[in-house]
């Protein structure tokens, strides 16, 4: 009898992949599936739907990678982190990248030692509190009890605007958004206070989210992208230029409608160079040429994409503001094909 | 002189006056009532008290109980139909079913197979809990852990027949050399375990789970309570045999062992399971090979095992040394050498007494599989606070929730526990 | 020539290493050795492999870096400026507080279950059985996440306290439950013998130890009259006196003041706050744990032998007596180890504080330190430490109860 508990370990030595290789981008083809670290849940961002299956902005990125390098946007393993475990997931390997509105920080970039790839989202941070309490600006909140999600970047920013406002406030800290959403809702605290993207979609999910208001001050700059370990520049090249390349694919007017025809060429090398049939990007990347046209084909480009999940259509609702193009008066630019 | 006695009095009984019943204070119902609620003034006024509280209880949950809602889809449906008044919202369990059991990836047309390795759970620890059944059953024990990997995770059935077959090799060569040697039998057993397994893991195929007969499940789908039940079970199990390695190496005269030992069991018991649990997510990722990577199962099974076999090490370790010396001493005097004494005359009766402890650490363990959810996995209690609270259809409906996943942690244990109990009656007797 | 007690062949046989009883535990322990270092070696050399690889290092300088996030419980002066170490100790503290709390409550609860479940009173002790059994077999994480629910989602927000029509109001006007916590008023000094409040605190608990030896004078001079006289004389009304006066007179001098709990602005300002994290995980680890020592406790008295008692009250013992000087030592040596590893759990579990968002080390230390400086291998090591420390410490604690109290057999 004693002997037949040992079994069991082996089995599960079963479970142990020990396979080692050069690097990220070989590993995933290998494994024929993408390990993709998004957040638990954030309506409009990444979350499962009734399905099952993650939807969401962050998710269409790691889609749209998946798409480029396996041809195949479904074959991703979307992997829930909390703000506290997403980056020990990402340095420990478990995920090959991070798209979990994750703020491009100093600290993050070069101490913890991850890879920006890029930007998907500008934002900053706000403050939500319901209607009744009559606030119209965070600098009335002296006194409040503000929730606050730890591990993340707006609980420093949270300390050093009521420092440098001089006036108090008592955090209650989280750890999911799921957690601050109920925690505000039942009254534990008076305010919830998050990137305003993630303001907008939480209270996009409230029984009545006319009765929230979120305050006019933006407290911080929140540019939010995906990202990857530090090293592995093959990888975070792919990374950075399947987003680059939904980016450019607005600018260009390839949308998932029309990327069929345009596949076949057009009178704009760029598009022929970003879509593969001119030139050899795909191959500098180590890919397939069409590895843009996969990824575009799957989601749309970044303007379909914005639209579908956190749009003005959308229950989100959001504007797109910053995250235009660069034409259109926004900050997003790519840089070229090329 | 006698005569006149006689007939001066009026009345002689000629038989037994049948007893009368007794007064209506001293019997039935109300004696009971007397004496067992209202002997004295402080008894009277405890059952009083005991009465509050029960009324209260009941008047707050039973109204909830009786008048819960069984068919809606959100909360707000649910208020809808109580219009206002009391009652429980149960539709979340109704609606939240699987979810609850299984988490929210398990691919839905597959739940057959926990549900089968659960039943066949049952089938194989039975020979292990109930002595008296036929000995001949522990083989499916023997097998079992094997064919539930394969049900859950599923993929190539190769993986688990390899696994096996790397037990069963190590067990033939103990059996063949263990005789003569113990020392060598075991480790030829090693050897030839890891010989099976290196040649068998290089036979199975690439990609063999693509196509396998059962679709493969990753082992992150895996969620709600079916986890906990597998976190219990695989890791009392697996820290039974290392428990018991711990305990007598623990009580060895070899120094160096017996520090190691204590130095490992004082370690675990000494830090919380939450902190092991850290080290399974951000820590022990670090000291596997590079570039390899560890499904977060099985880090935490590792953790989890240690923790639960420095505890059974301990309780076995009493089991030991309650044993009288005259055991050891009968042993020694027999001839047996250490691994005899061991195998046949300690530990059977030393793990005997231990049981009802080593009961007592697994229901203690089960419960705290729950802590898994504070390192963002996605067992019962993970499933209510994350994902099911957190969804606009059930935000707010606590009490149903915490309830079930109460109950449910409270069948099985209170069901442990009570065998236990039964456990200890019938050793009891044993020993007689 | 040979005797009888020569070993047969003085050669050394390479078997013999396994085979020969002298030889056999040191090839064992080498064997472990060995294993052992290899062990060490690999994990060390991956861990080296893999910091380098991510070109991190191992390194407590972060500690001194100011943290720059705030904590809601505190007993010690801490803002963002604070270094981690600072952050690191709040949340120690804050782990001893709920623990000790915890504890004591823990306590009161099992010995009350504990006793009145061997009440023969049918419905008492059926009554605590239920408790015990409720308690012990749902896990202690699902009771604190209970609690705190009933704490945030049972009890009115501030708000209530609000307007002309508050669906609220506070009990006494002076204790209010809010979902935030509890306020109570809180007792000051309007002219305090020192300038800062914990002095004078200070002086109240001197002032208390001061009456506590007056009492034991009082009893140890009426126990030498009653040997010298035979006559006890009556302490009741000057043990009363030597607890009562040397506090009566402080409060009076230093002006004792109640300061009462306001609603300002957002929260309830002044008064004592009992924050809900803190409510919920120390009422639930002390009912939790109440269900163990229960137990302990009734085993403890079951434990001494009915014969124990019989013989107690054949001498003439009344059965207070009874109870105190024969059954109750007798079963405290029973009652004691386990309710110091009972101790020792609440300890651990208190970890559990992270559940709640109470500030305990393991949410501050393993929590947002952690996240912030991304020094996981660091903070897991020093959170292990201290928790190791703290163990050690109360089983040594054990050890000496243990020993002191033995049974001396003769
Ligand atoms: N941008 C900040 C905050 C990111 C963050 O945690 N956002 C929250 C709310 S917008 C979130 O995504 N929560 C989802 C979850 O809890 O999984 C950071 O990088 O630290």
């Amino acid at each position: 009898m004693k002997k037949t508990m040992i079994l069991g370990a082996m089995a599960f030595a079963g479970l142990a992949a020990g396979a080692a290789s050069a690097g990220t981008l070989d590993d995933v083809k290998a494994r024929g599936k993408l390990n993709c670290g998004v957040t638990t849940g954030l309506v409009g961002f990444a979350a499962p739907n009734a399905n099952g299956e993650w939807e969401g902005f962050d998710v269409a990125v790691c889609r749209a990678v998946a798409a480029a390098v396996l041809g195949d946007s479904t074959a991703v393993e979307f992997v829930p982190t909390t703000g506290k475990t997403r980056f020990t997931a990402l340095a420990s390997g478990e995920i090959d990248m991070l798209a979990r509105n994750t703020t491009w920080t100093f600290s993050r970039d070069v101490d913890l030692k991850f890879e920006f790839v890029g930007i998907n989202y500008y934002d900053g941070q706000g403050f939500m509190v319901p209607k009744e309490l009559g606030v119209s600006s965070a600098k009335e909140l002296d006194g409040a009890t503000v929730c606050i999600q730890t591990g993340t970047t707006t609980e420093l920013n949270l300390a050093d605007f009521f420092r440098s406002n001089n006036i108090s406030y008592e955090p209650v800290p989280v750890e999911t958004n799921a957690e601050a959403q109920q925690q505000y809702l039942a009254g534990a605290c008076d305010v919830y206070t998050t990137d305003a993207s993630g303001l907008a979609s939480t209270r996009a999910t409230f029984d009545d989210p006319a009765s929230h208001a979120i305050l006019p001050e933006i407290i911080s700059k929140e540019p939010l992208g995906p990202l990857v370990r530090h090293g592995d520049h093959e990888w975070g090249d792919v990374v950075r230029w399947t987003l680059n390349a939904m980016i450019a694919a607005e600018e260009l007017g390839v949308t998932s409608a029309n990327i069929g025809e345009m596949a076949a060429g057009t009178d704009n090398p760029e598009i022929n160079r970003l879509l593969g049939a001119e030139g050899t990007l795909g191959e500098m990347l180590g890919l397939s040429a069409d590895w843009a046209k996969n990824a575009i084909a799957s989601q749309g480009n970044y303007g379909e994409v914005f639209a579908k999940n956190i749009g003005e259509d959308s229950p989100v609702g959001l504007a797109r503001g910053l995250n235009a193009q660069w034409t259109e008066g926004g900050l997003l630019y790519s840089p070229p094909f090329r | 002189m006698s005569d006149q006695k006689t007939n001066s009095i009026a009345f002689v009984a000629d038989g037994t006056i049948p007893p009368s019943p007794p007064p209506a204070g001293e019997t039935g119902p109300v004696k009971w009532l007397r004496e067992n609620l209202f002997s004295n003034a402080v008894n009277s006024a405890l059952t009083i008290a005991a009465l509050l509280v029960i009324y209260v209880i009941l008047s707050k949950t039973l109204p909830w109980l009786l008048n819960g809602v069984w068919t809606t889809n959100s909360l707000a449906e649910c208020r809808e139909v109580l219009q206002g008044k009391t009652g429980a919202c149960f539709s979340v369990l109704t609606e939240r079913w699987n979810q609850l059991l299984y988490g929210f990836k398990y691919p839905g047309d597959q739940y057959w197979r926990p549900n089968l390795a659960l039943v066949l759970l049952l089938v194989a620890i039975a020979p292990v809990l109930f002595f008296d059944l036929p000995r001949k059953l522990l083989a499916f024990t023997a097998i079992y852990p094997f064919l539930a990997f394969w049900l859950i995770w599923g993929g190539t059935i190769l993986a688990p027949i390899v696994a096996l077959l790397g037990f069963a090799a190590g067990a033939f060569v103990f059996q063949t050399y263990g005789k003569s040697s113990f020392a060598i039998g075991f480790f030829g057993a090693i050897v030839a375990a890891f010989a099976v397994w290196l040649i068998g893991g290089a036979l199975i195929p690439d990609g063999a789970s693509d196509n396998a007969m059962l679709q493969a499940v990753p082992s992150r789908d895996l969620g709600g309570f079916m986890l906990n039940l597998m976190l219990g079970v695989t890791c009392v199990s697996l820290s039974l045999p290392l428990g018991i390695a711990l305990a007598l190496g623990r009580q060895s005269d070899m120094p160096l062992i017996k520090w190691i030992c204590v130095v490992f069991i004082e370690f675990v018991r000494g830090v919380p399971l939450i902190t092991l649990l850290f080290v399974a997510s951000v820590m022990l990722a670090y000291f596997f090979p590079p570039e390899s990577t560890v499904d977060l199962f099985l880090r935490v099974v590792i953790m989890i095992t240690m923790f639960s076999a420095a505890y059974i090490a301990e309780v076995i370790r009493g089991g030991l040394a309650a044993l009288p010396k005259g055991q050891y001493e009968a042993a020694d005097s027999l001839g047996l050498d250490y691994p005899q004494a061991m195998r046949l005359i300690i530990l059977p009766q030393a793990l005997k007494i231990s049981i009802p402890g080593i009961v007592n650490v697994a229901v203690g363990l089960f419960k705290d599989t729950t802590l898994v959810s504070v390192i963002s996995m996605f067992d019962l209690v993970g499933m209510i606070r994350g994902p099911i609270l957190a969804s606009t259809e059930w935000n707010g409906v606590y009490w149903e929730l915490l309830g079930f996943a109460a109950l449910l942690f409270f069948v099985v244990c209170y069901g442990i526990s009570q065998y236990s109990q039964w456990l200890e009656r019938r050793l009891a007797t044993d020993h007689r | 020539m040979s005797t009888l007690t020569d070993p047969p062949n003085e050669s050394f046989r390479l078997s013999m290493l396994i085979n020969d009883t002298r030889y056999r535990s040191l090839t064992f322990q080498v064997i472990a050795a060995v294993i052992l270092a290899l062990c060490i070696w690999y994990l060390g050399n991956n861990l080296i492999q893999n910091l380098r690889a991510a070109g991190l290092n191992i390194s407590y300088n972060f500690l001194s870096d100011s943290s720059g996030y705030d904590i809601n419980q505190r007993l010690v002066e801490y803002d963002s400026q604070s270094s981690h170490a600072k952050a690191a100790l709040v949340g120690l503290l804050n782990t001893l507080l709920v623990a000790f709390l915890a504890c004591i409550t823990a306590t009161v609860f099992g010995v009350v279950a504990g006793v009145l479940r061997l009440s023969n009173n049918w419905l008492v002790s059926k009554l605590m059985a239920f408790y015990v059994e409720i308690f012990r077999n749902i896990p202690v994480l699902i009771w604190i996440i209970i609690i705190f629910t009933i704490m945030t989602a049972v009890l009115p927000g501030p708000r209530a306290f609000r307007g002309d029509n508050a669906t609220s109001s506070m009990l006494f006007d002076a204790f209010a439950f809010t979902n935030r916590g509890i306020y109570t008023p809180m007792p000051w000094f309007e002219h305090g013998l020192f300038a800062s409040a914990s002095m004078n605190w200070l002086l109240v608990i001197a002032g208390f130890v001061g009456s506590w030896f007056a009492a034991r004078r009082i009893n140890i001079w009426a126990n030498q009259k009653q040997e010298a006289t035979g006559i006890r004389p009556k302490t009741t009304a000057l043990i009363l006196a030597a607890w009562l006066v040397p506090f009566l007179v402080l409060m009076l001098v230093m002006g004792l003041s109640w300061e009462y709990p306001e609603l300002k602005g957002f929260n309830f300002k002044g008064g004592i706050k009992i924050g809900g994290p803190l409510i919920a995980l120390w009422f639930a680890l002390s009912i939790y744990t109440g269900a163990f020592i229960a137990e302990n406790v009734r085993a403890g008295i079951q434990a001494v032998s009915k014969g124990q008692t019989e013989a107690a009250s054949a001498l003439g013992l009344r059965p207070g007596k009874v109870m105190n000087l024969v059954v109750l030592p007798q079963a405290l040596r029973v009652i004691i180890p386990p309710l110091i590893s009972n101790f020792l759990n609440i300890t651990k579990n208190s970890s559990l504080a992270i559940a709640v968002g109470y500030a305990d080390i393991t949410a501050t230390l393993g929590g947002i330190t952690l996240n912030q400086t991304g020094r996981a291998i660091e903070c897991v090591l020093l959170l292990m430490l201290f928790y190791l420390t703290a163990s050690l410490t109360i089983s040594m604690v054990m050890n000496v109860y243990n020993a002191s109290v033995k049974l001396k057999e003769r």
